[in-house]
This record gives structure tokens, C-alpha cells and sequence, in this order.
């Protein structure tokens, strides 16, 4: 059979073009979107807070740090609860001791002493991570040691973080810190090993009130789902456009 | 608390009012150094451009050293980032594995493309100095003269041809990189600006003049300090001169230097100029807009850190030493003392972005403080303390003396540029 170079060519390059085809009609993803596209979708952690319930026990945080591994003393804490007392004065005084993990057992704030007739009201605010939907921290690590998993939660690779400190920056919420012993940036990540082993996370089991609770926003019968789809809940410092995934039952609007 | 146990940030933070209990000052003294070192590497690369590329002849001596001054600068910006790393063995990462949505991902690239440009530069402008020295060595004795030889051969790179079309052609490359260099440069510093600016949940930071403001701020820090370091040097070597009673006049080297100061003192009163401008529009802007945030930063700006912004940064720092500049009769001694006034009022600018966007809690209730620790009793006190900063200080200038030994940026030894 005779072939001249021009036919040679043209038969190599139909032969390539049709060798390609099978492999560009797949679309590559990575094994995070192949997960989302199957089952990932079906779970999207959220966590409700009922500010109304809380009475500033401190047992939550203290759970958390023993969980989690925090040293019990240092000034650092994945989660906190903060009082709040707003005077007739129209003053509000905030604190935190601890980060409040050992109660509230005196109406003193910062060594000062408030005259319960001054008051006009009074609560307490647990803060956690807010697990955000755009999240400024996983944006800025400059080496992507803290990603967003499929179901929500952000979480941080010990073994990876360089502690540039730049995600602990970029927090609004003040949530990250750096971890004493690891040196590597912390943060709550909702109890991960325990969510996804079918536990609670340590602080909705320690609060004896209830006032935290955690559930799925994909599922509609979820009762936290529920209560945010049904009630008034608030977020916190939603200009910032984290779309934060902690929500709140009678948050005050003095709550920063 | 045991050694171990320190939370990094608690050390040198008092805490005033409400603050959040995980917030520290994070980014200390270093974080000041790392756009201060950096400023003074862009900065003094655009000065030796601005004879390189726009054919500034009287700035061809303090082109030169600038050019070399800013080699000797470039490791050094990134000693400060290196200091701070909580987990210093891991720096490399962001080469290996950069996100790239992040700022600082991009540090790696950036610095060493500059890096390159900034090389290759100065191998296009010595090369026909290091091929002479190859030649004038050769016949000497000595091992000193020996091993100096190797490194200078090693310099040339193979390329010996020294014809006036070799050299015309080298000329033109310097020339070439000394123009993409200038984007680069003000990229590498823009992007430090960008860092900053791009941080939302920080009140003072957010803004998008921060990346101009930087790289004015910037070019003003490094044509100060390369017009320091240039009189401090000639004015030794005339100091000199005049004990040896030496073959270079000392006037000579006093007129040729008097011209060069008074046009780059030009070029630092513009810069001065436009930095302030943008500064000024900023603070304005914030306080008419007055956000959410505005209560807090102003009692920050205008009271807690008045003496810092008001008085240290924009007086002594900008309105003195721009003053200083303009009144006529300037002599080098002003000079030199306005130089000094201008390079601390681009530190206070630094320290009052850096320190004072954590001046003010997250919760806009409270108030951090920051006690720099002086004398160090642990290497995270030594290296975010006084002692940490001052060795950044004074490692370009170790590095130029290194440098300057086989790539002589001053008098009639320099290059062919």
C-alpha cells in the first residue's frame, strides 16, 4: 500500500484527534467536588444557640478544653461565653474571665462592682467558630492548611501551618488563636471527630440547659434545622459577607 | 505557666475593657520590620532606575551603589517573616504548596523574580568590571589574589567578550531590567500594602489605598536610606582623604556628592508628597464616612495613639524633615538629619498600621497594648523584641560590606552601567 508523507500526516493527526476524545469528554474534578456531586451535599453542619437558655455556667468551656486538648490555664479558648450587662445608663459592660470557664459567680466586671438596681438587662452570649460559608481565614492561608471540609466545617492541619498568623488576622470573630503546646493555629472545628463519628460535640453535651444544640441544614426534619427555618434566628456581624453558620435565638443588638 | 505553655502574644499584650479572649497582638515588631525591610528594597531599586531607565545622569554614583544597596536588602526582607513563623522549618511551604487566594502565597514568586531581576542587573552593568579584574589579577601574587581571581572568573559567567558592541549590548539589558524591574518592585510592595488592605475584619487595615500608600511610602524610605548611606560613606572616605592627604580632593568628592543629594532630594520631597496625600485622604475619608468602626478608631488615632500618629509619624517624621528639605541653604549635616527623621516617620507609619490595627479589640469594646520586649529571656522574646528588630537592621549593612567587596558600588571603581 502506498502512502505519501501529506496522507501519512493527515492519517497520524485523525488518529490523535479521535485517541483524544474519549479523554476530553471526562471532566476532571477533584476528589473533594466527585464527593459533593455524590453524598457530600446530603450534610451541611449548623449550630444553634440559645442565648435565652444560657446561664453562663462556664461547662461548656470547660468540656471543650478538655476535649479538645486545650491547656486548662492558658488565656485561650475554642469556645467562650460572654456576660453582658447594660446599665440604665445606658453603658454595657462585657466580660469574659477565663473565657468564662468557671462561671459567673460575682456581679463584679473588671473589679467593679454593679448595683443590680442599675440594671437594665443582663444575658450571655456563648461565641464559637461560626464554621462560615466564605470563610476570610481558609481565603488567607497562604499554604492551605486550613481547608473547608464538604460538610461545612473548617478545620486545620496541625502537621501543615507554617503560624504565619494571617488567618488569626483575618478572623472577624476573633475565634483562632495559636495553640501553646503545637504552635500551629487552633480553632473550634464543632468537635469534628465526634460529629463525624455520631457524638455530639463536647460542649452541646456538657450544657445542661441546652441552650447549644448542632444539626444538619440539608435535612428538613432536623430539629435545629427546624427552628432556624421557622424561627427568628440572628448571626453574628453578617456585614462582614462570612455567611456565618452558628445561629442565635434573642440575640441583643449590643452583642458584638 | 510553665515555659512551654506561653500563648504567643501574651507576653507583650495588655488587655484594656472588653477584648475577645483569644485576642493578642499577633503580628509584632517583625510585622513592623517586614514592610519597612521590603519598602527599603523597592525603594531603593526605583531610585537607581531612575538613571538607569530614564537616563538621570546625575544620579549615575548613588545609582549604582542603590542598585547594589538593594541586593544587599533583598534576603533581608525576608529575615522579618522568617523571625515570626511559628513554625520557622516549614518556610518553605509556601513555595511548595501555595494557595494562591491568599496574599502572601504570592510572596515566593514575587520575591524571586525580583530577586532575578535585581541579579541579572547587576551582572550586566559589572560584567566588563569583573572581566577586567580577571585580567588585572592574573599576574599577581598571593593566594588572596588567587582565590579572588576564581571568584571573579566565576562572576563572569564564561563571557569575557568586553568589545564596545558586547558592552553597548550589556548596557541595554541593564537598562531593559532596570524598567521591568520598577512594576516588580512596586508589585513586591504594593502586595505587602495588599496584605494589609485586603484583611476585612480588621478596621484600620481595610482600605484600598493601603497598597499605594505602601509603595509611596515606600520608594520615600528607600531614596532616604540609600542618600544616607551614600553621604555617610563619602563623607568617610573624604574624612579619609584628608588624613592620607590622598589623590581624590576631598572637594571633589564634596561637589560631586552635594549634586547628587540635592536631585534625589528632589525626587524623595514628590514621593514624600504623594504618600502623605494618600495618608491624609485616608483619615479624612474614614472620618467622614464614619462607619461602624469609627468610634473605635478614632479614639485610637486621636487619643490613645495621638502621640504615635500626630505627633512621632506626621510632624517629626514628614512635616520637620520636609521642611528641613525645602528651606534653602540646605548643608549635608541638615541633610543627613532629615534623612534620619524621614526613615523613623516610614517606621512610625509601619508601627502605626501594623501595632495600631490591633490597638482595638475585634468587639470594638476594648483596647490591646502593646509592651515590646526588650530585654529578651526566651528566643520568641529575642526574636519579637527589640533585639530581633535590631538585627534585622543591621544585616543589609553587614551583607553590603560583604558585597561591596567584589561588586565595588562606589567611586571610580564602579561598574560600566
Amino acid at each position: 500500500m502506498s502512502c505519501s508523507r501529506r496522507e501519512f500526516l493527515k492519517n497520524t493527526m485523525a488518529g490523535a484527534v479521535a485517541a483524544a476524545m474519549p479523554a476530553c469528554s471526562v471532566i476532571l474534578l477533584a476528589p473533594g467536588e466527585a464527593k459533593a456531586m455524590t453524598d457530600g451535599s446530603k450534610l451541611r453542619w449548623a449550630f444553634l444557640v440559645d442565648t435565652e437558655k444560657c446561664v453562663g455556667c462556664g461547662l461548656c468551656v470547660d468540656a471543650c478544653k478538655t476535649e479538645n486538648e486545650i491547656p486548662y490555664d492558658a488565656p485561650v479558648s475554642r469556645t467562650w461565653v460572654e456576660r453582658y450587662v447594660i446599665t440604665k445608663d445606658g453603658e454595657t459592660h462585657i466580660d469574659s474571665p477565663k473565657a468564662g470557664r468557671d462561671g459567673f459567680t460575682t456581679g463584679e466586671i473588671r473589679g467593679e462592682e454593679i448595683d443590680p438596681e442599675d440594671i437594665d438587662k443582663a444575658f450571655f452570649v456563648p461565641k464559637l467558630c461560626n464554621q462560615c460559608d466564605n470563610p476570610p481565614c481558609v481565603q488567607v492561608c497562604p499554604v492551605g492548611a486550613t481547608y473547608q471540609t464538604d460538610d461545612g466545617v473548617v478545620l486545620v492541619d496541625r502537621k501543615w501551618c507554617i503560624g504565619c498568623g494571617y488567618c488569626v488576622m483575618a478572623c472577624p470573630y476573633g475565634v483562632r488563636f495559636f495553640h501553646p503546646i503545637h504552635k500551629t493555629a487552633e480553632k473550634c472545628n464543632f468537635c469534628y471527630h465526634r460529629i463525624t463519628d455520631g457524638k455530639q460535640a463536647a460542649c452541646v453535651q456538657a450544657c445542661p440547659f441546652e441552650a447549644r444544640k448542632m444539626g444538619n441544614l440539608r435535612d428538613p426534619e432536623d430539629p435545629v434545622t427546624k427552628v432556624i427555618s421557622n424561627e427568628r434566628v440572628q448571626v453574628l456581624k453578617d456585614e462582614y459577607g462570612t455567611k456565618p453558620h452558628v445561629f442565635y435565638l434573642g440575640l441583643d443588638e449590643k452583642v458584638r | 505557666m510553665s515555659a512551654d505553655l506561653v500563648v504567643h502574644g501574651a507576653e507583650w499584650t495588655v488587655k484594656e475593657l472588653f477584648v475577645y479572649p483569644n485576642e493578642f497582638i499577633y503580628w509584632s515588631i517583625q510585622i513592623v520590620m517586614y514592610p519597612y525591610m521590603t519598602g527599603l528594597v523597592a525603594g531603593a531599586f526605583v531610585l537607581s532606575s531612575l538613571y538607569h531607565v530614564f537616563g538621570q545622569k546625575d544620579l549615575k554614583e548613588i545609582a549604582q551603589f542603590s542598585l547594589v544597596f538593594s541586593l544587599a536588602l533583598l534576603p533581608v526582607a525576608a529575615v522579618p517573616l522568617l523571625l515570626h513563623l511559628q513554625q520557622p522549618l516549614r518556610a518553605m511551604e509556601p513555595l511548595l504548596t501555595p494557595h494562591f487566594t491568599s496574599a502572601i502565597a504570592a510572596f515566593g514568586i514575587v520575591f524571586s523574580t525580583y530577586a532575578l531581576i535585581v541579579l541579572s542587573e547587576i551582572w550586566f552593568v559589572y560584567r566588563g568590571y569583573f572581566v577586567a579584574q580577571v585580567h588585572a589579577l592574573r599576574d599577581q601574587p598571593g593566594i588572596g589574589n588567587s582565590l579572588r581571581r576564581s571568584v571573579y572568573r566565576g562572576l563572569t559567567l564564561g563571557a569575557y567578550d568586553v568589545s564596545d558592541e558586547a558592552l553597548a549590548t550589556d548596557h541595554k539589558a541593564a537598562k531593559i531590567l532596570a524598567a521591568v524591574g520598577i512594576p516588580v518592585a512596586c508589585f513586591l510592595h504594593g502586595y505587602a500594602g495588599f496584605i494589609f488592605g485586603s484583611v476585612k475584619a480588621n478596621a484600620l487595615w481595610m482600605s484600598p489605598l493601603m497598597p499605594v500608600i505602601f509603595i509611596m511610602s515606600a520608594v520615600v524610605s528607600g531614596i532616604a536610606l540609600c542618600m544616607l548611606t551614600y553621604i555617610v560613606i563619602m563623607e568617610w572616605q573624604a574624612f579619609r582623604n584628608r588624613r592620607r592627604g590622598g589623590a581624590v580632593q576631598a572637594s571633589e568628592i564634596r561637589g560631586a556628592e552635594a549634586d547628587v543629594v540635592s536631585k534625589s532630594a528632589r525626587y524623595l520631597l514628590g514621593f514624600l508628597v504623594a504618600a502623605i496625600s494618600l495618608e491624609i485622604l485616608d483619615l479624612i475619608f474614614r472620618g467622614y464616612t464614619a462607619m461602624k468602626s469609627w468610634d473605635i478608631l478614632r479614639s485610637v488615632m486621636y487619643g490613645k495613639d495621638f502621640m504615635n500618629i500626630f505627633v512621632l509619624q506626621y510632624t517629626l517624621g514628614n512635616l520637620v524633615p520636609f521642611i528641613l528639605l525645602i528651606l534653602p541653604g540646605r548643608t549635608i549635616k541638615r541633610t543627613v538629619l532629615a534623612l534620619l527623621l524621614v526613615l523613623f516617620g516610614v517606621f512610625m507609619m509601619r508601627w502605626n498600621v501594623v501595632i495600631g490595627g490591633q490597638a482595638f479589640s475585634l468587639s470594638f469594646s476594648g483596647y490591646m497594648h502593646y509592651h515590646i520586649p526588650i530585654i529578651p529571656h526566651s528566643v520568641e522574646t529575642f526574636k519579637e523584641g527589640v533585639f530581633g528588630a535590631l538585627f534585622v537592621i543591621t544585616l543589609p549593612f553587614i551583607l553590603f560590606w560583604g558585597i561591596n567587596k567584589f561588586v565595588p558600588s562606589l567611586g571610580r571603581d564602579a561598574g560600566t552601567g
